[in-house]
């Protein structure tokens, strides 16, 4: 218990910056993965083929080794960065593929005879999308992706890895300075990261009850 | 939803301002790609001013002859596969054990089980391969293997149980009322039922297995991307991008073989178990890192 209350401002600093690793790259990679998703549905084929390389290329490779590229390698090819910063950029690209197939898999999801029939009383492709088939979508999307952004707030443990002082970082500095203490100190680590998953998975369970369509 | 119900048929204009974006678009991406191609050709100024070549020059892919290379390669490979095969199988035990112990009749069973499921799935696999290289002081490889299989255990047998509880009621009433035990019947007869069910998303969930491993490299396994960036120390810093690029292509071939592979397993094992297993990838297949 010693151990927890002197390691008390290395494990606040650390959940801050795991708080600002999931909001910013969380952001970043939610605007970048609906643009994705709208190529992955565009009636241009180069954007399609894009879009699909993209995810099926960052999806395919470990976090670890993306966050490995901004973390070593991008400062090798003289990027000029600080690691939180790296660490970011990494997170947000490899999520962003996630949330690009949670949104598509939720317009796929809409029976086909919903655009057709939007289409047949005369909408035009504007109008089907965000009429008809966006705010069905929606529904489906958002329990897969709040899932996705479950996952983000224990992808950003691999930044720590990576020099970057978050929860993980934080974590292993203190088992190293209090040795004799691990256990508890590992355990609060893990209590600090399920006070964000759990009540993140009790939303998707409420709202996956209240907007599920019976059809 | 096949994408052509939303617009419709072009006509000869759409068509043109369709070919059009399409040339444009292409345009975009092909001076996207050249331009990365170009910065990382060109050679670089350091802030000391010492100048170093581009990554594609003959000074920094002579390696590639090497065979000690390809031996850090295949070496890490195997290391690499060995944990995932280790920690595949005891995700599997352990998911089994979780999904029987999640669906028991008796109260204290279910519940403290519920709660450690959502403990181990709500924590990073990082800290539970620290906690186990520190706790249980195992070494390396056995922390990344049980944290893995824990990890992962704790998904499959939450696929497990819901594959149990999509089953008709009827074929565990049936299995009941022929004289079987409650854990014959779960055996017997719902289990494999449900194991063939889910097994798409379980294979789903090996994949992404596979790539956590890479986790390892955290806590000093010799795993596939620790062997072969550990040859810059031995052949020097400035073939650090290229030993990187090999580990890049030896996991997105690994993977894209295997994903490819789990798709052809859903379609073949019939639209039900493909329709069943699909609705509980967005709670399962999501969570990977």
């Amino acid at each position: 218990m010693g151990a927890i209350i002197e390691s008390a401002p290395l494990y606040l600093a650390g959940f801050v910056a795991t708080l600002q690793l999931l909001a910013i790259s969380g952001i970043g990679a939610f605007l970048i993965g609906l643009l994705i998703a709208a190529f992955r549905i565009s009636p241009i084929a180069p954007l399609r083929a894009f879009a699909t390389c993209y995810t099926e290329i960052l999806r395919n490779i470990p976090l670890l080794l993306i966050l490995f590229f901004c973390a070593y390698v991008l400062p090798y090819l003289q990027v000029r960065l600080d690691f939180f910063t790296l660490a970011l950029i990494g997170l947000t690209g490899y999520t962003s593929t996630f949330v690009a197939e949670a949104i598509r898999s939720g317009i796929n999801g809409v029976p086909a005879g919903q655009a057709e029939a939007a289409r047949s009383i005369g909408l035009n492709f504007r109008q089907t999308v965000t009429l008809i088939v966006l705010p069905q979508a929606i529904r489906t999307v958002v329990p897969p992706l709040i899932n996705v952004f479950i996952a983000l707030t224990k992808n950003t443990s691999v930044a720590g890895a990576f020099f970057v002082p978050e929860l993980f970082g934080a974590t292993s500095r203190a088992t190293r300075d209090h040795g004799d203490a691990v256990i508890p100190l590992l355990v609060f680590a893990a209590l600090l990261y399920l006070v964000i998953t759990v009540p993140l998975g009790l939303l998707a369970n409420a709202i996956e009850r209240r907007v599920t369509v019976l059809r | 939803m096949s994408m052509s119900a939303i617009y419709d048929a072009p006509g000869p204009i759409a068509r043109r301002r369709a070919r059009i974006a399409s040339i444009v678009a292409t345009a975009l991406i092909l001076a996207l790609l050249a331009w990365v191609i170009y910065l990382l050709a060109s050679p670089r100024v350091s802030a000391n001013g010492a100048r170093t070549p581009g990554v594609f020059d003959a000074s920094r892919v002579d390696i590639l002859g090497d065979p000690a290379v390809w031996q850090a390669v295949v070496g890490g490979l195997l290391g690499t596969l060995q944990m995932a095969a280790v920690a595949a199988a005891g995700a599997m035990f352990i998911g089994i054990l979780f999904s029987f112990a999640r669906l028991s009749d008796a109260p204290w069973i279910r519940t403290p089980t519920a709660v450690v499921l959502e403990f181990f799935r709500g924590m990073p696999i990082l800290l539970m391969m620290l906690f186990i290289l520190l706790v249980l002081s195992t070494g390396p490889f056995w922390a990344g293997v049980l944290a893995l299989a824990v990890y992962n255990g704790a998904l499959i047998g939450e696929a497990l149980r819901a594959g149990i509880l999509s089953l008709p009621r009827g074929q565990r009433e049936a299995g009941l009322s022929i004289g079987l035990t409650k854990f014959q019947t779960r055996m017997q007869i719902e289990f494999p039922q449900a194991f063939r069910q889910m097994l798409p998303v379980i294979i789903a969930q090996m994949v992404v297995l596979l790539k956590d491993t890479s986790l390892a490299y955290v806590v000093g396994y010799h795993e596939l991307l620790r062997s072969v960036t550990n040859m810059q120390n031995f052949f020097g810093n400035r073939y650090l991008f290229t030993l990187f690029a090999i580990v890049v292509v030896v996991y997105l071939s690994v993977n894209l073989l295997l994903s490819w592979l789990a798709r052809y397993l859903a379609r073949r094992s019939g639209s039900r178990t493909g329709e069943v297993a699909m609705a509980s990838v967005g709670a399962v297949g999501a969570e990977s890192a």
